[in-house]
């Protein structure tokens, strides 16, 4: 029996040992892979840290953060732009603004028509699917043009309206929960009209609780897209109390090889992070529900 | 729709209606007018438009600009798909195959997502600096002098590497969910018959991911075409200049600065048809793929 034993235990323990080379190795590609991520995001971050002499004179560079908070204090309480109007609090709030009335209103009329699409008896269901479903095909930016004039000719410019409806106007979440709705066992609403519950009731009783998760997930989903939209912003808001952070940075950087005077790094820097730190914590904080809404939403 | 509904005529008019009027008034009587205008030279003072036919069209295809972007768009979009899919895809089976850190690697690879396109930019911008960026020192090691926003390739190349960056989480996401979903026993079996992993992974996990692969390859292709427009911006500093562009760039160049309002309109009649012939692909495609399987 020993004897016999013995080979076995010799080849077990080079198998293991081949694997552990091999799990080296992969562990190595994954570090190399996450470093390749974060390092630009840490080296703007460390050099937040660094006075606008000093980043114009090294550029990107670990510092001993002496300027962090000064850095800090002037992106968020500091009035810039050209008129001088808008403070990066002001930005961070108009940006949480369009994120959440974004996330809000896709979230609303898309579970509405969602709804009247798979629950009710209509003649002309099928042509308001393929009537909604046709706007997953163009985005915005194809016809922007078109759509700036019409915003403009409603006298919706500089108003949160004109700067989050047109955004709404694509069917991603109407057919997103369409998608569950279909899923759900048709059961539910034979119970539900047996025991006479009328639409109104199974919505608010019965299909808003199921799909709380789903709700859930969408938000996450459409408030990251919601916060990091410039070019429709960018568009419609040329007054700077309206700038949302992902807009208002584009008038910091462009002064970087503008005038004579050494460029404001430190504040366009730590815009940025403000900018990022948001939508970064929301998709790492609720990360099962943010993968599970994007890799079923897509499907 | 379902078996069992609800027979109503009022409740489901009045729920559709939200949604139908903001469609209406910000999807399609702006695709509308983008046709319109097409065909149309407008005034450039605003005095009244002259219907011109398909001059707009014929005008832009003889134009050698258009074609350079055009040109430089399919480059830059077969770089940034080719690289943040495989990319992601070897990333993707090495997360899926370790045992330990599996989720700390998805949380680390993935939230990227979260960075905005012209903050990605904006980041690319002080990374490649002239004459300070890490990466332009990193190049000048080896001889080589980065000039971001003044040499045509160089900056080209930051934009393929900065649209990268931004695109591999997606992919990353989408492939670690594909692997995940592969059942147990297919791997089992498949570890039984073959021992060399590479060789596993090519005739087995490969084409079960491929629906996944094809799907994300028309994501790469609709985020390298539409969605770089922030990334762009942010890199040439808002002076395109003598600098490399995209199609989508170009519409709203021309549209807003120029104020060429045809030749802006047919770009984006053009770009609605690509995208349009590209969703009958996919839909075709997919559709094909479900008959064999």
């Amino acid at each position: 029996m020993t004897v016999a034993a013995a080979p076995v235990l010799v080849s077990r323990s080079r198998a293991r040992r081949k694997i552990s080379w091999q799990t080296i190795s992969d562990h190595a590609i994954l570090i190399a892979g996450s470093l390749l991520m974060i390092l630009p995001v840490f080296a703007a971050f460390m050099t937040i840290g660094a006075s606008d002499v000093e980043i114009s004179r090294h550029g990107m560079q670990f510092t001993d953060g002496s300027h962090l908070a000064e850095n800090f204090d002037k992106a968020l309480f500091t009035q810039g732009g050209f008129t001088g109007a808008i403070t990066g609090s002001t930005m961070l709030l108009n940006s949480f603004i369009l994120g959440i009335g974004f996330a809000i209103g896709k979230i609303i009329f898309g579970m509405m028509a969602a709804y009247a699409i798979v629950y009710f008896r209509l003649r002309f269901a099928t042509f308001a699917f393929w009537v909604i479903f046709t706007t997953l095909l163009l985005p915005l930016e194809v016809r922007i043009l078109p759509t700036y004039e019409v915003v403009h000719g409603m006298g919706l410019i500089n108003t949160y309206t004109g700067l989050i409806l047109p955004l709404v106007a694509s069917a991603t979440a109407t057919f997103f929960f369409r998608q569950f709705f279909l899923s759900i066992p048709e059961e539910l609403v034979e119970a539900a009209r047996i025991d006479g519950a009328g639409p109104v009731k199974f919505f608010f009783d019965i299909l808003v609780p199921l799909s709380r998760t789903m709700i859930a997930a969408i938000f996450i989903i459409m408030f990251v897209y919601g916060w990091n939209q410039y070019l429709w912003p960018t568009l419609i808001t040329t007054d700077e109390a309206m700038f949302t952070l992902v807009r208002g940075i584009k008038q910091i950087y462009q002064s970087i090889d503008g005038g004579s005077d050494i460029p404001e790094f430190g504040r366009a820097l730590a815009l940025a992070f403000i900018a990022i730190l948001p939508p970064v914590l929301v998709v790492v904080i609720f990360q099962s529900w943010f993968v599970k809404g994007l890799v079923e939403s897509d499907k | 729709m379902k078996r069992a509904s609800f027979n109503q005529l009022g409740l489901p008019v009045w729920l559709l209606l939200p949604q139908l009027v903001i469609i209406g008034v910000f999807f399609y009587w702006p695709a509308a007018h983008a046709v319109r205008s097409s065909f149309y030279l407008e005034d450039p003072f605003g005095f009244g438009s002259t219907f011109v036919g398909w001059d707009n069209y014929a005008g832009l295809l003889a134009s050698a600009q258009y074609v350079k972007v055009a040109v430089f768009t399919l480059g830059f979009t077969f770089l940034v798909t080719f690289f943040s899919l495989s990319i992601a895809l070897v990333l993707a089976v090495k997360a899926d195959k370790v045992i330990r850190g599996t989720r700390t690697y998805r949380t680390l690879l993935m939230w990227v997502y979260a960075v905005a396109p012209p903050v990605a930019g904006f980041l690319g911008v002080m990374v490649f600096y002239q004459g300070n960026g890490p990466m332009t020192e990193f190049l000048a090691l080896f001889g080589y002098e980065f000039r971001l926003g003044v040499n045509y390739y160089d900056t080209a190349a930051a934009m393929v590497a900065v649209a990268t960056w931004n695109h591999i989480p997606v992919n990353f996401i989408f492939f670690l969910s594909g692997l995940q979903s592969i059942p147990q026993s297919v791997k089992e079996a498949a570890m039984i018959d073959n021992r060399s992993g590479t060789r596993r992974f090519w005739d087995i996990t490969f084409p079960l991911l491929a629906p996944t692969a094809f799907f994300l390859l028309i994501i790469n292709i609709t985020y390298a075409l539409f969605d770089t427009f922030g990334m762009i911006d942010a890199l040439v500093k808002g002076e395109p200049g003598n600098n490399p562009m995209t199609l989508v760039y170009k519409v709203y160049v021309d549209g807003f600065r120029g104020n060429d309002l045809g030749g802006s309109s047919a770009q984006s009649v053009i770009l609605m048809v690509l995208v349009l012939v590209l969703t009958v692909f996919q839909f075709r495609v997919m559709d094909r793929r479900i008959h064999y399987t």
